[in-house]
């Protein structure tokens, strides 16, 4: 436990100092809303229907910006052969960086929505509660295989190329489960009525962070 | 090592002898022996290859799970060559699904495609198996291809039930095409018809055996050829 908290600081002092990831991803989520709202025409439609998607489209591309940032960056100065020779479990190793891309896209996650409620004039507040409650167990899933495929990916000739490749299948549950329950949720329904795609949620969550944390050994390089 | 080769060599051909016996068995029983369907007509009779195609793509896939776990347990090249061959007939069997599908569906359905869940479900799958198949192609062929591939052939195996769920809910509050029903096989099957479909299940089970062989050799041969090279240059 206390290998997996130095992990973790040492991803975070490498991204308060850089700032690389989050700003990445924040700009970039930034970027595809804006765009959307060029395409979409704000105010023509129902931003309530078309919110869900919005959001996650933005951070679905996002993220696999960021989760692939966050080993490219540990190819410099041989620093993944460094994380390597870490006397810890390669499965302690894996947490470490999927803990640190959750909290990263949260926090992408957490700055974006204000920025949607303000920019398209969608009042976001009372569904608050809800919404994170939804917004975390997703993203745990999605960076849960997103750290083991972006591992995968650095190895390989067009890495940005794959990684959206591998990622956007196995995601496909997952995609399909967060939009359904935010737009539920922003319909009104309540969490318990949106409780059968949170708990496929749970169970994608759960089986990919074990499958994950047992098979990391093989996905990074000897 | 002769005597061994041209036992497989013998095997191969019995196969391929056998796919050719049983093709023409499925042909004829899809063409001349089994009815005209009284409700869809001739159309119906794609569903001996498009059924067949999908019980293929899944054999293929789980086998490529299979395969992907022994690799990664016991580190042996055949492993890998088993997994990599089954996943490319696996891709062709399910390419030839999502063809055959729309080709029924347009006269039946009245549209090419339809956000049915068991279309997407297979579209979603084809998709995994194809950048299983991509990422094959990004790396130099070896232990590290091997592992890598082997993870996405076991993380995609253990996708398809949450995404057969997903898919299923995400479609339960549209009406399903009301002619889907009647597809499913036994009860709506004539005699004749079920013969020919059993018929062709095994015609396709064993050109995927045929092929997923061929395949597999191919890929040994490779081996032994760059190994043969290697020793030339030393």
């Amino acid at each position: 436990m206390s290998k997996l908290i130095v992990l973790l600081k040492k991803d975070f002092t490498a991204e308060l100092r850089s700032k690389d990831i989050v700003l990445t991803m924040l700009l970039f989520v930034l970027l595809v809303i804006v765009t959307f709202s060029f395409a979409f025409e704000p105010g023509s439609i129902e931003v309530g229907v078309l919110a869900p998607g919005m959001l996650w489209i933005s951070f679905v591309f996002a993220g696999v910006l960021g989760l692939l940032r966050s080993f490219v960056n540990e190819q410099q100065n041989d620093c993944l052969l460094g994380l390597m020779l870490c006397p810890v479990d390669r499965g302690v190793v894996y947490l470490g960086k999927a803990l640190g891309n959750i909290i990263f896209m949260l926090a992408v996650e957490a700055v974006t929505l204000p920025v949607f409620a303000l920019l398209l004039n969608f009042d976001i507040w009372r569904f608050l509660p809800a919404i994170a409650v939804i917004f975390s167990l997703c993203t745990v899933g999605y960076a849960a295989v997103g750290t083991l495929f972006s591992a995968m990916a650095i190895t390989m000739r067009s890495r940005e190329l794959m990684l959206p490749l591998l990622q956007f299948p196995i995601s496909v549950p997952l995609i399909i489960a967060a939009v359904k329950a935010t737009g539920g949720i922003l319909a009104g329904q309540t969490l318990a009525e949106v409780s059968g795609w949170l708990k496929l949620v749970g169970a994608f969550d759960v089986i990919f962070l074990t499958v994950s944390f047992l098979i990391f050994e093989y996905a990074i390089a000897e | 090592m002769q005597v061994h080769e041209r036992l497989n060599d013998r095997w191969v051909t019995v196969l391929g002898i056998a796919v050719f016996i049983t093709m023409l068995l499925t042909l004829y029983g899809v063409f001349l022996y089994a009815p005209t369907d009284r409700n869809l007509g001739h159309v119906q009779r794609i569903f001996y290859f498009h059924v067949p195609s999908a019980w293929i793509a899944f054999l293929a896939f789980g086998i490529v799970f299979v395969a992907s776990i022994l690799y990664l347990v016991l580190k042996e090249a055949w492993a890998d060559r088993l997994a990599h061959a089954s996943a490319e007939v696996g891709v062709i069997f399910c390419t030839l699904v999502l063809l055959t599908g729309p080709i029924w569906g347009r006269p039946v359905w009245g549209v090419w495609w339809t956000w049915d869940p068991s279309l997407t479900a297979t579209l979603v799958l084809w998709l995994i198996y194809v950048a299983y198949l991509m990422l094959r192609s990004q790396m130099p062929e070896g232990p590290s291809q091997a592992r890598l591939a082997a993870i996405l052939g076991i993380i995609g195996a253990l996708d398809l039930p949450i995404i057969h769920i997903a898919v299923h809910w995400w479609r339960t509050l549209h009406p399903k095409p009301v002619v889907m029903q009647t597809k499913g096989f036994g009860g709506g099957l004539e005699p004749p018809m079920l013969q020919t479909f059993l018929v062709a299940l095994l015609t396709f089970t064993i050109l995927y055996v045929y092929l997923t062989v061929l395949r597999y050799r191919h890929e040994s041969d490779k081996a032994e050829l760059a190994s043969v090279k290697r020793r030339l240059q030393a």
